[in-house]
């Protein structure tokens, strides 16, 4: 009898798994066969045309290509530096727990509250209107914790003989952090960044509100222009375009190039990863 | 590890100008997180605020109708706090127990090999935008519910729920496993050893001793799934009712802003109750939050805090 039950536990188990897997390949095919129709040189490289029915999604493309630029370059120096703050410098301290629980807190925050907050304080507030820059700069806020937590853990795997072994050369510790920590956690610390950029790539939600465009005619030339996203593009195709049915064929198509350019980018992230932990 | 933290016991040169700009440039850079969570409550509670002049916070509650764009506007959430606390309900009634099974899987019985496939995969999956959810939700999980049992719309608390549910798998999965593994080979043996089989030691050894991991987990899933926005706009229908049974169309708090912030404009009463809808839900997120974030410590604390 308890053999019996452990062979039907073992068999409950390995069936989830399994269709679980089975339901997830199934997925996957299908959104490949309906997104392949659509493929081609001609649906990436060219804009929108006819109201959005055809053409391809090459100006969508580009502006989420911006957006995870700029929300890079915002949250990249801030997430190292916090990171860096944790490893290197903080003291059990009231600031340092302050500091824990604002990031964890962070991390928990809807996407669609990350959308009210930078329409409201970088859209209105800052007066930088709809446009890439409060958009971006939503979307920094929201991948922070990632990057602060990415980086600090890159900083604690470098070992403290590292740090004793340049400090016994007589460095000083800002010497030793710029020549020996950073270096060090360098690798560790892009595959954060590319992780980030993965988990950025496909949110909708918080730039609805701060600067994603319905349709622009041309790629997003400044800052404090409104910008067309991808993952935005796809909604708006179908539930508010000119024609949803007919334009089924263009949704799955950019369906399928979004889930290629995130999960591309955020499996080199976990192969880096990987390889990283590996070494180790 | 505390000597390099003393300033000028390592080094002559410790402590000197450099180093002094450098550990302030980190504390500044590191301001700038509280500054940004401290900003979202400031602006979640500046921009909510007003709306009580309008109407009086059980009426925003617990009134039953949501009709914003009426003069007066009908300011009533409690049908949104309903759909989404529903949707929240059932699909971590979906999700929870697939996500366990999964990391008991990945942890306890999939040989090596196949964990060590299956284990960035799961991760792999957590990374596909909740808009590709929403769209087959919308293109395909509808059209065949509507179809199968014959209902007036596909777009449903159900097919939402489902969806939600696969999308937890991912982060729960991966949370709980790193929870069973934490728990150490030794309890595994002794159990082993008294006799008992696998399945009796995952459900009486190693389910109890990572139990405190699982909550965690479970509750990060559910905060997930309650602030989760596009699959609700895309696959939930968006009737802003309370819901009577599994196929009927709801209208979660995060959908609701989602879709009406665009068409309102900005100082309106209606704009005023969407980031009161927002306060709402970052109020019910910090608190799961801070939920996990204790047991979590609990955990640590059983565990005789060695990790």
């Amino acid at each position: 009898m308890r053999k019996f039950s452990d062979k039907i536990a073992t068999l409950v188990f390995w069936g989830t798994a399994l269709s679980l897997g089975a339901l997830l390949a199934g997925v996957l095919a299908f959104v490949v066969n309906r997104g392949w129709a659509a493929l081609s040189w001609e649906f990436i490289s060219e804009p929108p045309r006819d109201g959005m029915t055809a053409g391809g999604i090459w100006t969508p493309l580009v502006g989420t290509l911006e957006l995870i630029a700029v929300s890079m370059v915002a949250t990249v120096p801030v997430g190292v530096g916090t990171g860096l703050y944790f490893s290197e410098y903080a003291t059990d301290s009231f600031f340092t727990h302050v500091l824990r629980q604002s990031i964890r807190a962070l991390a928990g925050v809807p996407s669609v509250v990350f959308g009210l907050f930078g329409l409201s304080l970088f859209v209105i507030f800052l007066g930088f209107g709809s446009s890439m820059l409060s958009a971006s700069l939503t979307l920094a806020c929201l991948s922070l914790p990632l990057m602060v937590t990415a980086s600090e853990q890159a900083f604690r795997a470098v070992p403290q003989d590292y740090r004793d072994a340049s400090y016994a050369l007589g460095a000083t510790k800002w010497q030793t952090i710029r020549k020996v920590v950073l270096p060090s956690a360098a690798s560790t610390i892009i595959t954060g960044v590319i992780l980030s950029i993965g988990r950025v790539a496909g949110e909708t939600a918080p730039i609805i509100f701060t600067g994603a465009a319905f349709y622009t005619p041309g790629v997003a030339q400044s800052l404090f222009d409104e910008v067309m996203a991808l993952p935005y593009h796809v909604y708006v195709l179908a539930t508010a375009g000119t024609n949803i049915e007919a334009t089924r064929p263009l949704q799955y198509g950019a369906i399928l190039v979004l889930v290629g350019l995130v999960l591309g980018i955020s499996s080199v992230g976990v192969w880096m990863r990987t390889r990283l932990t590996r070494g180790q | 590890m505390l000597h390099t933290r003393k300033r000028g016991t390592t080094s002559p040169h410790f402590g000197g100008w450099g180093d002094r700009v450098a550990a302030r440039t980190a504390l500044s850079v590191s301001t700038v997180c509280i500054l940004i969570m401290g900003f979202i409550l400031y602006f979640l509670v500046k921009e909510s605020l007003p709306v009580l002049k309008a109407t009086t916070l059980s009426e925003l509650l617990f009134g039953m109708d949501w009709y914003p764009q009426e003069t007066p506007p009908a300011l009533g959430m409690f049908p949104l706090i309903m759909s989404s606390l529903a949707v929240t309900f059932l699909s971590s009634a979906i999700g929870l127990p697939v996500s366990l099974a999964i990391a008991v899987f990945t942890a306890e019985i999939a040989p090596r090999r196949l964990r060590n496939l299956v284990k960035p995969l799961l991760e792999l999956l957590g990374f596909i935008p909740s808009i590709v959810f929403g769209f087959l939700g919308m293109v395909v999980v509808a059209p065949w519910l509507q179809d199968r049992f014959s209902l007036l719309t596909g777009l449903n608390m159900a097919n939402a729920s489902a969806l939600l549910g696969m999308m937890m798998v991912p982060i729960v999965g991966s949370l709980a496993d790193e929870a069973l593994c934490a728990v150490p080979r030794e309890l595994r043996d002794a159990s082993y050893a008294l006799g008992a089989t696998r399945w009796e030691t995952i459900r009486r050894v190693v389910l109890p001793s990572a139990l405190p991991g699982i909550l965690s987990a479970s509750l990060l899933g559910v905060m997930r799934a309650t602030g989760e926005t596009m699959v609700m706009l895309m696959a939930a229908g968006g009737a802003a009712v309370i819901p009577r049974s599994l196929f009927d169309p709801v209208r979660p708090l995060t959908s609701t802003i989602a879709a009406e912030m665009g068409e309102t404009p900005v100082g309106s009463e209606h704009y005023h109750a969407l980031f009161f809808a927002g306060l709402i839900l970052l109020l019910i997120t910090l608190a799961i939050n801070l939920l996990s974030a204790k047991i979590e410590a609990k955990g640590f604390k059983l565990k005789g805090g060695n990790l």
